[in-house]
């Protein structure tokens, strides 16, 4: 048999059909949704009579578009308060799972697909919205997708699309101390630039990302999207399943174990062909800061901004818009610049690991007065992690306003 | 979806020689609360169209009465961001056919795609001359055979082909849907479905 990557297993084995010259029709296992960019997927359906396909593979909650203040209260916001009742209508009408405003279990939906256990190896994996990539931390085939492709999965639980190109990145030997998964994602994106991973699925591999917890894996497929990439992934292993065996429910698998030792096989062939190989250096990975507005410009902790000429694949007038817009200039540093605004949440870093190793920084210190600091946990069990370790005391404590689950934020709504 | 029909566009031209133009610029976040496709295009571009004061800015290319049309000439790299469908349906909506561009973002063009708005990939050199010369002559035409996958600068007779995935080009020759054509398969996908053991 042909060798194949990780990636091509996956795929290949969930092909319904390829359509000659076009794309292959793929079927999806798990498809989340949210209210955001779900109301006008069920409107097509309504427009065209037909019911929701597998209303069991699908799983709603409301996320992007919620306050994260006084959620027990109504939402003021006319319109977010009629598209989170508008998603609460759809589910009950075509029999989905929701996990709406104030549900126990309500969250973001990257950060809750894995905790309720919906999210597992080998599977294919949609949303509509772009960090849906994420999962691939699970070693699934995740993407975003948009409205046209959300009715089009409702509708029949395949979506079209034409196959990849595939890229490994390897990131081998031992990470400095300091160095998270965040940098060594945002060390590839200043590396390759926003648009390095274009066209490709991208499969992280070697020793450094092996050590890397489930948490820390998640995070770099998040961001894979940032450079440009349709999507990151990573084989599962132990550490896949040892998260898999603590989680209080596992749903769709009868027997975990002999599933488990079923997605032992998902991992490319040792002689599997790359359109792209690339490979870095753990320990050249310092600590990164972003000095500009988007995720490519990126650069390590004490290092200086690049001049336009460093930054290929960057046209040298926008580059220094952006950093006017900032305020910076090339060869500036960062070191001793002061914070206005700290922020930790979203669905990059609102998982329970971060807020655990922010509090062990911050316990028993203040924030300084200047700094408006806010932190928003990923879902409700976080949240309820974080009540129980303690860890919302020592943030309020430490003057940092605690929110509740939620994306809006990061929207620009508030 | 796309149940519109696009074979032979002429038209002028709305030049926009921005590079890197994210869909958050198209259409920014705080305006993707409506729950229909439609509308979209009032806020197409919102933050640069309207000043902070709520009134249009006319320095904006679409203040400018000078140019119209149903084509949008971009910079480099149009359409990166978020994946919101929403920036296609504002182009779209506000009235749109085709964007041509060097690069495309792949969500966005994929997008573009299912929603009958043809991208279109030329060139870094021919994309900075087609916008010279729509800056110079605002009535400069040009013609989009999508049959021929070419794209004309009528005034030269400048022609260039351009690429795209053949079974889109014919869901837009045909305005067929994608979603037709998957429910046209259904049993196919009971079968995958059976013979797969298929996760619940
Ligand atoms: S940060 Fe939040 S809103 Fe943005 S893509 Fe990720 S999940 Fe969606």
């Amino acid at each position: 048999m042909k060798s194949k990557t990780l990636f091509d297993k996956i795929w290949d084995g969930h092909v319904v059909r390829s359509i000659e010259a076009g794309p292959d029709v793929l079927y999806i296992d798990r498809h989340y949704i949210h209210e955001v960019t779900s109301p006008q997927a069920f409107n097509g359906l309504k427009e065209r009579g037909i019911p929701v396909f597998r209303p069991d593979k699908t799983l709603a909650t409301a996320d992007h578009n919620i306050p994260t203040k006084d959620q027990h209260l109504e939402i003021k916001d006319a319109l977010s308060r009629n598209q989170v009742e508008k998603l609460s209508e759809n589910c009950s009408k075509y029999g989905i799972e929701l996990f709406g405003l104030n549900h126990s279990r309500n969250g973001i939906v990257h950060v809750i697909g894995p905790e309720l256990g919906y999210t597992l190896p080998g599977m294919t994996i949609v949303c509509g919205d772009s960090h849906t990539s994420t999962h691939g931390a699970f070693g699934t085939i995740a993407f975003g997708i948009g409205t046209s492709e959300v009715e089009m999965v409702l509708a029949t639980q395949c979506i079209m699309q034409p196959k990849p190109k595939k890229m490994r990145i390897a990131i081998n030997g031992t990470l400095k101390k300091g160095v998270t998964s965040k940098d060594i994602i945002m060390y590839i994106i200043s590396e390759i630039s926003t648009g390095g991973g274009t066209g490709y699925f991208v499969e992280f591999s070697g020793s450094a990302i092996i050590a890397l917890s489930m948490e820390a894996r998640m995070t770099i497929c998040n961001m894979s999207i940032e450079m440009g990439a349709r999507g990151g992934l990573i084989a599962p292993d132990e550490t896949t399943f040892s998260y898999l065996r603590k989680l209080p429910e596992i749903r769709g698998v009868k027997d975990l174990e002999s599933s488990i030792n079923e997605w032992k096989n998902l991992k490319s062939d040792s002689d599997a062909i790359f359109d792209r190989e690339l490979e870095f250096d753990a320990a050249d990975i310092k600590p990164m800061i972003t000095y500009g507005t988007n995720p490519g410009m990126g650069m390590a902790i004490d290092a200086s901004i690049p001049m336009p000429a460093d930054k290929p694949g960057e046209s040298s007038s926008s580059y220094l818009k952006s950093l006017d817009y900032m305020g910076l200039k090339p060869g500036m540093k960062l070191l001793g610049h002061p914070v206005d605004f700290v922020f930790i949440g979203s669905c990059t870093n609102g998982r329970i690991e971060d807020f655990r190793a922010f509090a062990q920084i911050i316990r028993g210190r203040q924030k300084a007065s200047n700094i408006q600091a806010l932190i928003v946990p990923g879902s409700k069990r976080v949240e309820e992690q974080m009540v129980a370790e303690g860890l919302i005391e020592i943030f309020k404590n430490a003057g940092f306003e605690v929110r509740q689950p939620g994306l809006l934020l990061l929207s620009g709504n508030e | 979806m796309a149940k519109v029909k696009f074979d032979i566009l002429e038209s002028t031209c709305v030049p926009l020689p921005l590079e890197n133009v994210d869909t958050d610029q198209i259409i920014p976040a705080r305006f993707l609360s409506a729950t229909s496709r439609e509308g979209f295009g009032n806020n197409l571009f919102r933050d640069w169209r309207y000043l902070k004061t709520g009134e249009p800015n006319e320095k904006f290319v679409l203040n400018n009465p000078v140019f119209g049309g149903k084509v949008l000439v971009t910079g480099k790299n149009f359409g990166s961001g978020s994946s919101r469908e929403h920036a296609v349906w504002a182009i779209f909506d506000y009235g749109f056919r085709a964007v041509i561009s060097s690069f495309f973002a792949d969500i966005f063009m994929n997008n573009s795609l299912n929603n009958g708005l043809l991208p279109i990939v030329i060139s870094d050199e021919l994309l900075i001359k087609l916008q010279e010369m729509i800056l110079k002559d605002p009535a400069t035409m040009v013609k989009i055979d999508l049959e021929k996958q070419t794209l004309t600068i009528l005034p030269t007779g400048e022609s260039v082909k351009f690429a795209i995935n053949p079974y889109k080009k014919e869901c837009l020759l045909k305005g067929l849907d994608d979603i037709d054509f998957l429910l046209g398969m259904k049993d196919m996908i009971t079968s995958y479905e059976n013979n797969k053991r298929v996760a619940k």
